[in-house]
């Protein structure tokens, strides 16, 4: 049986109490975009610099529980400062390392279409591999992967052409 | 306290014996259960009607001529004439729809007499601590037919505010409120909004999701026109709820759903609908559900709901007192303070900044649930400035010890965050 400690690691803990990256960018030149867990009430708001192709600077707004503000957190140091391919690819990781349960709950009803190429390497997600846990409490993915779905909206709302939002 | 001179206290762990979800340990321990306000456990004598039913009674209601489909149907139409004596209905047989919770319940209200009596700009008054069965069907009712929503606001000490109430009902046709809130546990004062409702010339639907579980409920007494209540939460299965409306009013209702069951001819150019309450129930109905339900009734009445009103008070002002007692200022109470005749066993609480999924999640590993989240009432959480709370729901399988180990366990919530 899983156990608390499997949940809430203390990387995990240290970016809830320490948030990283927290506050806000001024729009334009930086994209706003929302994410919403409505089952907790989560709600992560991010703020998107993109330039040349690279998240030039990011900021994590919002409240929610421990997971889903950690998980932001820890996302804002991994993906800032990268190219957008490498954010995308960093998405798709995290999400592969959460979406074994998520498929097997059949939660969306349709299964990942992560390849196996995309499989979790504890070594290049580095501290993100703490939240590794949360798969082993259903409930709680969801918190986990907000930050990342919001992400990934945002990332294709400015490749399509809407850098400010709406 | 006033309970003890006319009746016994009930004693909680006797019967605990009867709930099999509850009697016994998980992973060693009791396990503490918190959250009636969501879905109550159910005794023994409710899994046991409705398999006795399956195995001695069942076929289909209101169709076969034979025997059997006889005694199955004289066994439905008593569990429905049970349901209505519960809430006091005039007319018990006729006066209850069954459906499948109370949000189909509010849904059908919304659906069958919305749609047929109200027009654009017609207007229909709720209130701000409404669960979102109380909300969205209106919501979508105002989409479709531009009709205008008002609503009663929340006010000091987590009560409605009634000082605009001759304001906020004039002209309007319907009054949609809670009689007990799911948050707050605040029983509503409906006798001032009944009134009012009634000079205006409108009609009062209370959502008794939360009420009728918990102490005696009596429409007439209540001079309310309409109530919506749920089979789950008062110890009865999933599945099946009720609308209790006055019988004259269901007359002049058209129907809800189309199908079998709830008409009296179908040509191929149309259909003429059956009688009150049938009319509304098409296709087979939730008929081992309806005898549970009825099985649930009887339990709560041996038991005594009035005992168990007072029981559910003392808890709660037990609870109150050692949260506060232990925590202080750190856990903050979204509530009336403990008041047997306007507050509920529900305890809806901030634990410092702690998220509420955190301190649930904390709380299961120590046998201990809760719900954490919005409660299916936004347009209330962000009245109170929270996305979300922890919520320990009370009722008469509870006691002290359920609540002492609520308030040890939140301290290694705190070890924990803080």
């Amino acid at each position: 049986m899983a156990g608390l400690e499997d949940l809430y690691r203390e990387i995990i803990l240290d970016h809830y109490r320490s948030p990283r990256n927290r506050g806000e960018l001024p729009t334009p030149p930086a994209h706003r975009v929302e994410g919403f867990n409505p089952l907790c009430g989560d709600e992560v708001v991010l703020y998107l610099e993109v330039a040349d192709g690279v998240v030039r600077d990011l900021r994590v707004a919002g409240q929610g529980c421990s997971i889903s503000q950690s998980s932001a957190s820890m996302m804002s140091a991994a993906v800032k400062g990268r190219p957008v391919g490498e954010a995308r690819r960093l998405v798709r990781s995290f999400k592969a390392m959460m979406s074994v349960h998520e498929v097997s709950l059949g939660e969306d009803g349709s299964p990942s279409d992560d390849g196996p190429g995309d499989a979790l390497d504890p070594s290049t997600l580095g501290e993100l591999a703490a939240l590794q846990g949360v798969v082993k409490f259903p409930v709680r993915i969801k918190c986990a992967t907000l930050s990342w779905n919001t992400l990934s909206q945002g990332l294709d709302e400015i490749e399509q052409g809407d850098p400010v939002g709406s | 306290m006033a309970s003890m001179t006319t009746t016994e206290p009930l004693d909680p762990a006797k019967l605990r014996a009867d709930f099999p979800l509850l009697d016994g340990t998980r992973c060693g321990r009791p396990l503490v259960y918190l959250d009636s306000a969501a879905s109550a456990q159910r005794p023994r004598a409710v899994l046991e009607a409705m398999d006795e039913y399956y195995a001695t009674t069942h076929a289909n209601v209101h169709r076969g001529v034979y025997r059997l489909a006889e005694e199955a149907t004289r066994r439905f139409e008593e569990a429905r004439a049970r349901v209505g004596r519960l809430v006091n209905a005039p007319e018990p047989g006729r006066e209850i729809v069954f459906t499948k919770n109370a949000t189909e319940a509010i849904n059908l209200v919304a659906y069958a007499w919305g749609r047929h009596e109200l027009r654009r700009g017609d207007v229909v008054v709720l209130t701000e601590i409404e669960h979102h069965a109380n909300l969205v069907p209106w919501l979508m009712l105002a989409e479709e037919r531009g009709i205008e929503l008002r609503y009663l606001p929340l006010g000091a000490d987590f009560r409605l505010d009634l000082g605009e109430l001759e304001r906020t009902v004039d002209g309007a046709r319907l009054v949609g409120v809670t009689l007990a809130s799911n948050v707050l546990g605040t029983v509503v004062d409906v006798a001032p909004i009944v009134q009012a409702a009634h000079r205006a010339g409108a009609l009062v639907l209370g959502d008794g999701a939360q009420l009728v579980p918990h102490r005696p409920v009596d429409v007439q007494a209540l001079g309310i026109d309409l109530l919506a209540f749920t089979g789950h939460k008062m110890l009865g299965p999933t599945g099946i709820g009720a609308l209790w409306a006055r019988a004259d009013l269901l007359e002049a209702m058209p129907p809800f759903l189309g199908g079998g069951e709830m008409i009296r001819d179908v040509r191929l150019d149309g259909f003429t609908p059956t009688d009150i309450p049938w009319r509304f129930e098409a296709g087979t109905p939730p008929i081992a559900e309806a005898i549970g339900l009825a099985a649930a009734i009887d339990y709560l009445e041996q038991v005594g709901l009035e005992r168990i009103h007072q029981h559910e008070a003392r808890l709660t002002a037990y609870a109150v007192e050692r949260l506060e007692e232990r925590y202080g200022d750190d856990l903050r109470i979204f509530g009336p303070r403990p008041d047997p005749e306007w507050r509920g066993g529900v305890i809806s609480f901030a634990f410092g900044d702690i998220h509420p999924h955190d301190v649930a999640q904390v709380l299961d590993e120590h046998g201990i649930c809760v719900r954490a989240g919005h409660h299916c009432a936004k347009p209330l959480m962000r009245c109170l400035g929270v996305g979300a709370t922890t919520r320990a729901s009370l009722y008469l399988y509870n006691d002290e010890h359920d609540v002492d180990r609520l308030v040890d366990a939140l301290e290694s919530v705190r070890d924990l965050f803080v």
